[in-house]
Order: structure tokens, then C-alpha cells, then sequence
């Protein structure tokens, strides 16, 4: 059994189907536990006071706001090497996902820095990219909806995320290489001393695990509903020809 | 039960409230044009079969 058989719409809908519900409740469970737990049930931090909670919502958001951008960048290429239409449509399917998750980083990120940083917003390095990555969703979403032909589309929005990946990879490693920002490193770190203490790491991870859960659950259900628009679209197209 | 968030609960609550919003707008959106769209391919099929 190949990876490419899932290009074939029929099967892609036959496992999609099967997989959605599962990973819908494995999503609801992890999110559940991850922010009751966060919430709840977690001091606050010495420094930070009880903004240490917005942990559990930005880094998920801001994880998953980079990783679907190269998630889109995978299908986007496996569209213009080998032409597999549901490649294409999962990755118009995931834009409208990577848009939510970049507000809410860009969002909590804001309202977390005011009491912490003394201003909503700086023209810093990784919030500078993260903006940028954020409008290259809107631009990747009307590109889309711009053009008629499915084909064109696919193309030119597969460019377009090629381009964007600069700074999907830029917003993720922005602070490594650009030292006047006002952002901190990474919060997880396999290094113990550098990774935020297991108190908060332990339901960020459910956090983490939630928003990754969602995503995929949303991108599945997203696809099959590109794939039944496009479907209905050409079953119309051909009884106009009758 | 509500943990005490003293002089920073606006920030915390606005937060979760924000994202939660977001969060819940996405997944009824999604499920919204899906059933939208499995609709409208039946209907379009059913005519066909007809």
C-alpha cells in the first residue's frame, strides 16, 4: 500500500470518514484537560504573575500557526510535482486554520505583552514575521477565491506558499539570529534548563497535543468539504452540457 | 474553584476569551460548510439517479 493511493478522492473520503471522529473526541479530550489543568490548577509564576496561564493557548496557537503554513507547503509542492488534486485542496483546506491559530498567537502574544513588556505591540523581529506570515494567509485565501480555474489556482497559490515559507521559517527562528527583539526564545527546549518547568510544561503538552488534534480533525473535515464542492461542481458543469 | 488571578485577570480572562471565541468559530464555520456542501452534491446526485 502506497501514500499516494489517499490522492485518490474516493479512498481519501473513505479513511477521512473513518478517522474524523476519532480524532475530534481525542482533540476535545486533550484541549479539556490541557486548559482545565493550565487554568485551574497551575501556580502562578514568580515573575509573570498569573499571565503565565496565556502559555497554554499562545505557544499551541503559535506552533501550529507556523506548522500548518509547511504543511501547506508540503501539499503545495506534492501539487506542482505530481499534480494530486486533494494534495491542492488540503492545503486551500488548511489556510483558514492557519489564519485562527496566527490571530490567536498575534492576539494572547498582545495581551500577554502589555503588562509583561509594557507595550501591545513592537516592531520586533518574530511578532514582525508572525504579521507578515499572517498576511500572506489573507493573500493565499482571496488567491484562491480569485480565481476561477481550479488548476491556476493551485498553481499560483502553490507559489505563493512557496514564497511565504520564508517567513513561516523566519517567524519560528526570527530570535536565534535577530538579538534587539523584544520576544524570548523558544519556550520548550529539550534542554532542562532552557524548557519551561515541568509544572506548566506538563499541560501545555495536552495544550500542544489538543491544537494539534483540532488541526487535524479540522483539515479533514475541511477536505472532504472541498472535495464535495468540487464534485458538485463538475456534476453540474456536465449537466449543463447534457 | 476560579483560581485568584489578581491584578492580571483582565489580561488572562481577555485571552482565553479571545482565543476561545476564535477557537469556536473555526469548528462551526468548518462544520457549517460541510453540511452545506454534503447537502447540496446529494441533491445534485438524487437529480441525476432521477
Amino acid at each position: 500500500m502506497s501514500l499516494w493511493e489517499y490522492a485518490n478522492p474516493v479512498k481519501f473520503m473513505a479513511l477521512s470518514g473513518r478517522v474524523l471522529p476519532v480524532v475530534a473526541v481525542l482533540s476535545g479530550l486533550c484541549l479539556v484537560v490541557g486548559l482545565v489543568w493550565g487554568f485551574f490548577f497551575t501556580p502562578d509564576d514568580f515573575r509573570q504573575g498569573s499571565t503565565v496561564k496565556i502559555i497554554y493557548l499562545h505557544v499551541p496557537a503559535a506552533l501550529m500557526a507556523i506548522n500548518v503554513w509547511l504543511m501547506m507547503l508540503v501539499t503545495s509542492l506534492v501539487w506542482i510535482i505530481r499534480r494530486h488534486h486533494v494534495s491542492a485542496l488540503a492545503a486551500k483546506a488548511a489556510a483558514p486554520i492557519g489564519v485562527v491559530m496566527t490571530l490567536i498567537a498575534l492576539i494572547t502574544g498582545a495581551i500577554w505583552g502589555q503588562p509583561m513588556w509594557g507595550t501591545w505591540w513592537a516592531w520586533d523581529p518574530r511578532l514582525t514575521s508572525f504579521l507578515i506570515l499572517f498576511l500572506f494567509y489573507l493573500g493565499y485565501i482571496a488567491l484562491w477565491a480569485a480565481i476561477e480555474d481550479n488548476d491556476s489556482a493551485a498553481d499560483l497559490t502553490s507559489i505563493l506558499c512557496l514564497v511565504g515559507s520564508v517567513f513561516a521559517l523566519l517567524s519560528r527562528y526570527a530570535v536565534n539570529f535577530w538579538n534587539q527583539g523584544l520576544h524570548q526564545g523558544a519556550s520548550l527546549s529539550l534542554d532542562k534548563e532552557k524548557n519551561v518547568a515541568d509544572v506548566f510544561y506538563q499541560p501545555l503538552l495536552f495544550c500542544i497535543a489538543g491544537f494539534v488534534l483540532l488541526f487535524i480533525a479540522l483539515l479533514l473535515l475541511r477536505t472532504r468539504t472541498e472535495i464535495r464542492v468540487r464534485r458538485t461542481k463538475s456534476l453540474l458543469a456536465r449537466e449543463r452540457m447534457a | 474553584m476560579m483560581p485568584d488571578l489578581g491584578k492580571y485577570a483582565g489580561s488572562v480572562l481577555s485571552a482565553y476569551g479571545a482565543s476561545i471565541v476564535f477557537l469556536i468559530a473555526i469548528v462551526v464555520l468548518s462544520v457549517v460548510q460541510s453540511r452545506r456542501a454534503k447537502a447540496a452534491l446529494k441533491d445534485v446526485e438524487d437529480r441525476r439517479n432521477d
